[in-house]
């Protein structure tokens, strides 16, 4: 029999360009607007603002890259964030329920709406594009209905902290920066390099292929300056955004998913072929279905931040939210027919948007040329993708 | 004009350093056709595209002399404006546009922008009577099979006043009724004076149609023949492909059948929407372990409706009857069912069922049983890249490692990859549809060998082939089936091509 086996590195790095394509993209951007911003773009203040500012952008990018690997869009994300968010309001404002009896309620009414949706995308066979665009309409409608037309504040502390608050400074100061968020930085990186070791280590012993130590080292440092520099810039403002962390968790639980479980690949599977998904036993219907109540769970987090950083529903929360959750992800490499695409490129993504938003506004550009600026970023970075799909691509 | 109509000369292509072809010639002569045959990845297929200007000039080394000019194509509409039309082996038709529509797309009668929509309907029926094709001009291509869709294709190279036209695998999905009407029109073109060149696996037909034949192995051009010569023998181009002797089609097989492993009873499937018509008429077959049973019948005899209905209800509705494994009944209801009870089926259209195109190695051959590779739904990668390659070496896939993408792997790899999927399942009754469909001799002769392995495993195998001689090659048993019901059952060593046509054209009484 023959066997190649030594070739196994050069595909390997083609990919890895392809990923790293977007993170570079974001380097540059960050580098471009803090050049141009005289240094302004990266004060602490302001990268604390990034985060929480886009926070919830970055939430519905996660659900909103799983439905697209599955071949699907979402439309409705937007008013869905409205309404729940309007749900948690009237919950905490109301009927005084506790911060955490609102979240929970409204990761619950976020579930009900997504297994309304996947229930006619995934049962009856209607295109999500149809089911969504239904559900922009009647979800912003019952948000009306909820806030009849005015707007609820006056939200607890205890609830506006998810979207606006830090975590507290137990460890005290050290030099005039929060310890705990510098600790946080140095636990984190610590994980992450035992975690690049122990793979490794694996790998080793089961003989498999793995990249070279000076590739590891390489990606390993830079992940490690990166993280210890941000830690310290949230240090020198209030700390560690609460929302930081929720993002952090789920950035790692959704990588995980979608890398390691049987239904991650599952969705991989129903985007890149559902008649061979089918044909292999794959349980496509109720795979999409769980798809989208998890857009909807998402979706349900996401209108809980919004509100907790607004500190109060209003009835037009959220609107074209859809548009930048979906851009991120497109941003973040993902294919329009489904099968392809990460949570870390949809982050990185986000990001992109949110350096622009941020940049541009710090040079004061006028909000409407903000936004054909950033129509045209999203063109550009798919059309970019493309091209490289076709050069890679060969006969 | 005399001379050859198109000389290729020292044609060579290479992508990112691999070479697909290096110094290929070729000569057609005018007025003739020219076979041109060689295994999957041998080079063909590029080697038309340089032809058509899919690779512009510039882009590939050598030169191409058309009618004794020398051609530098930038693109198809290059080619095509002096008369070269490829058609290729997925049809390119527009599926809710009409046979005149699509014959004249691109190419419209129009003054203005405006069509002429009755000088397009006159010529396109005048175009469909050259082809031989008695349907109206204003049918929609839809409703047309896949041969008749053939010859709409060929209709559509015509109106462009084609000198030469090429014919990649035309009969790969057509029965054999269609593919003689095609060759015999390809015959009669070629008495019109039309040059074609046709790729093809059937030798066969290869043997019957061409004037002479090019071999093209590993991106070289290994000889010409001269199909009307004395030596000009299938066994030859056989040999010529391959760059060894095949001293037989078949590997050899010494069967050891054991007890009945799966045993269908009376079973009966509908058509999915036309839910009056009976497409499995009451089939009763069983399969014994180590035996390998052939299903025989002609395309839409119902052979892959019988056994998809039988794997989970893959196709059809009012579905009944029964299934008995190992004695016991079973229920197959689902997929996931049938696949826990130890039934595979591979489907005979890989690409469109059987694989994740844009997915790796791995994910394909794991994407069945998943589960296995998985605690708490989570999926030990290191184990299931393991997997994979295991299959890779076992199966001889030809991939430069199992993250290598399935879409760009030749049909051969392909099946392999899809047969690994069904064999890691870890089935006892595998049904293999078409399971060769494409594919080159090699490969055909390596896929056999594992039909052979997996039977000598002691597992039951069906194999589902249009092809008659692969049946009788490779079967133990084999059950003809006509209009839906199973219309014979014999041995393969009584069988014969003829006896099995008869019962595979056996008509209701």
């Amino acid at each position: 029999m023959t066997t190649t086996t030594p070739a196994t590195r050069k595909p390997r790095l083609a990919i890895n360009f392809r990923q790293y394509g977007i993170l570079a993209a974001l380097v540059v951007i960050i580098v471009l607007f803090e050049v141009l911003t005289k240094g302004r773009l990266l004060l602490p203040g302001n990268v604390n603002n990034l985060i929480q500012q886009n926070a919830y952008v970055l939430i519905l990018a996660i659900g909103m890259v799983v439905v697209i690997i599955a071949g699907h869009i979402d439309l409705s994300v937007g008013s869905v964030v409205a309404m729940v968010g309007a749900v948690s309001a009237i919950a905490t404002n109301q009927w005084g329920f506790p911060w955490w009896a609102a979240v929970l309620l409204a990761l619950v009414v976020g579930a009900v709406v997504g297994a309304w949706q996947g229930f006619w995308i995934a049962f009856v066979g209607i295109p999500a594009f149809i089911v969504t665009l239904a559900g922009m309409l009647i979800f912003r409608g019952l948000t009306l209905v909820l806030l009849t037309g005015g707007t609820i504040s006056g939200l607890p502390d205890s609830f506006t902290a998810i979207g606006a608050g830090w975590l507290p400074g137990v460890l005290g100061e050290l030099g005039g920066r929060d310890t705990l968020t510098l600790a946080l930085g140095a636990i984190t990186c610590i994980a992450l390099v035992a975690q690049q070791l122990r793979t490794r280590a694996t790998l080793r012993r089961l003989e498999l292929p793995m990249e070279s130590v000076v590739q590891m080292a390489v990606k390993s440092g830079i992940a490690v300056i990166a993280i210890m520099w941000l830690a310290w810039l949230l240090s020198g403002y209030r700390g560690t955004p609460i929302i930081l962390i929720v993002l952090a968790v789920l950035i790692l639980g959704y990588t995980f998913m979608l890398n390691q479980t049987v239904f991650g690949r599952h969705v991989y599977a129903i985007g890149g072929n559902l008649f061979a998904a089918m044909m292999s036993g794959v349980k496509t219907k109720w795979v999409n279905f769980y798809v989208f109540v998890n857009m909807g769970v998402l979706a349900g987090l996401a209108g809980v931040d919004s509100t907790a950083r607004a500190g109060g529903a209003v009835a037009s929360a959220g609107q074209n939210y859809e548009l930048d959750a979906i851009a991120a992800v497109f941003i973040g490499g993902a294919a329009v027919q489904g099968g392809v695409g990460t949570v870390v490129g949809a982050i990185v993504g986000g990001l992109v948007m949110g350096v622009l938003n941020m940049g541009l506004s710090i040079l004061s550009v006028d909000a409407a040329w903000q936004m054909a600026i950033k129509g045209l970023v999203l063109l550009l970075a798919v059309a970019f993708d493309i091209f490289n799909k076709r050069r890679s691509g060969g006969r | 004009m005399n001379g050859p109509i198109l000389r290729m000369i020292d044609i060579g292509k290479d992508f990112s350093g691999v070479k697909a072809l290096d110094s290929v010639t070729l000569e057609v002569e005018r007025g003739k056709v020219h076979g041109i045959c060689g295994e999957n990845g041998a080079g063909k297929s590029t080697l038309m595209k340089v032809l058509s200007g899919v690779y512009p000039h510039g882009s590939y080394d050598g030169t191409i002399e058309f009618e004794g000019e020398e051609a530098q194509f930038r693109s198809i509409n290059d080619s095509e404006a002096v008369g070269i039309v490829i058609i290729h082996q997925e049809l390119a038709l527009s599926p809710y546009l009409s046979i005149a529509e699509n014959i004249f797309l691109g190419n419209e009668n129009a003054t203005r922008g405006v069509i002429d929509w009755n000088k397009t309907n006159l010529e396109a029926a005048s175009l469909l009577a050259r082809v031989g094709l008695d349907e109206n001009p204003a049918t929609k291509v839809l409703e047309l099979g896949v041969g008749k869709q053939q010859l709409v294709e060929i209709a559509k190279a015509l109106s462009k006043r084609v000198k030469l036209l090429i014919l990649d695998e035309p009969t790969a999905a057509l029965n054999d009724e269609d593919s003689d009407h095609l060759l015999d029109l390809i015959e009669h073109l070629r008495g019109q004076g039309i040059t074609s060149i046709i790729i093809s696996h059937k030798l066969k037909e290869i043997r019957r149609i061409a004037d002479t034949v090019t071999v093209i192995r590993d991106g070289k051009t290994i000889e010409t023949i001269d199909m009307h010569g004395p030596d000009a023998t299938q066994a030859r181009i056989i040999r010529s492909m391959v760059g060894r002797d095949l001293n037989s089609m078949f590997p050899p097989r010494d069967p050891k059948i054991g007890a009945e492993i799966l045993r269908v009873e009376d079973w009966n499937a509908y058509h999915p929407v036309d839910t009056g018509r009976k497409i499995v008429d009451n089939a009763s077959f069983t399969v014994h372990a180590g035996e390998v049973v052939g299903f025989a019948g002609l395309m839409g005899a119902g052979r892959t409706e019988l056994a998809m209905s039988i794997f989970g209800r893959s196709y059809g509705t009012n579905i009944t009857g029964r299934v008995f494994k190992n004695g016991t009944e079973i229920s197959v209801r689902t997929v996931d069912e049938a696949i826990r009870n130890g039934i595979a089926y591979a489907t005979e259209d890989r690409k469109k069922y059987g694989l994740n195109l844009i997915g790796d190695i791995t994910v394909n051959v794991s994407a069945a049983a998943l589960a296995t590779l998985a605690r708490f739904g989570v999926i030990d990668r290191h184990r299931e890249y393991k997997v994979a390659d295991d299959y890779r070496r076992r199966m001889n896939i030809k991939a430069p490692s199992v993250s290598s993408i399935t879409g760009q792997l030749s049909g051969g790899n392909q099946q392999k990859v899809v047969l690994s999927k069904w064999v890691f399942t870890g089935p006892d009754v595998l049904f293999l549809d078409e399971p060769t469909r494409g594919i080159d001799v090699g490969a055909k002769y390596e896929i056999y060998g594992i039909i052979n392995e997996l039977a000598a495993a002691g597992k039951a195998v069906v194999v589902i082939s249009s092809e008659l001689p692969e049946l009788l090659g490779i079967s133990d048993r084999i059950y003809a089936i006509s209009e839906g019901r199973i219309t014979g059952e014999v041995a393969a060593k009584d069988a014969t091509q003829e006896s099995l046509m008869h019962l595979m054209t056996a008509g209701k009484d």
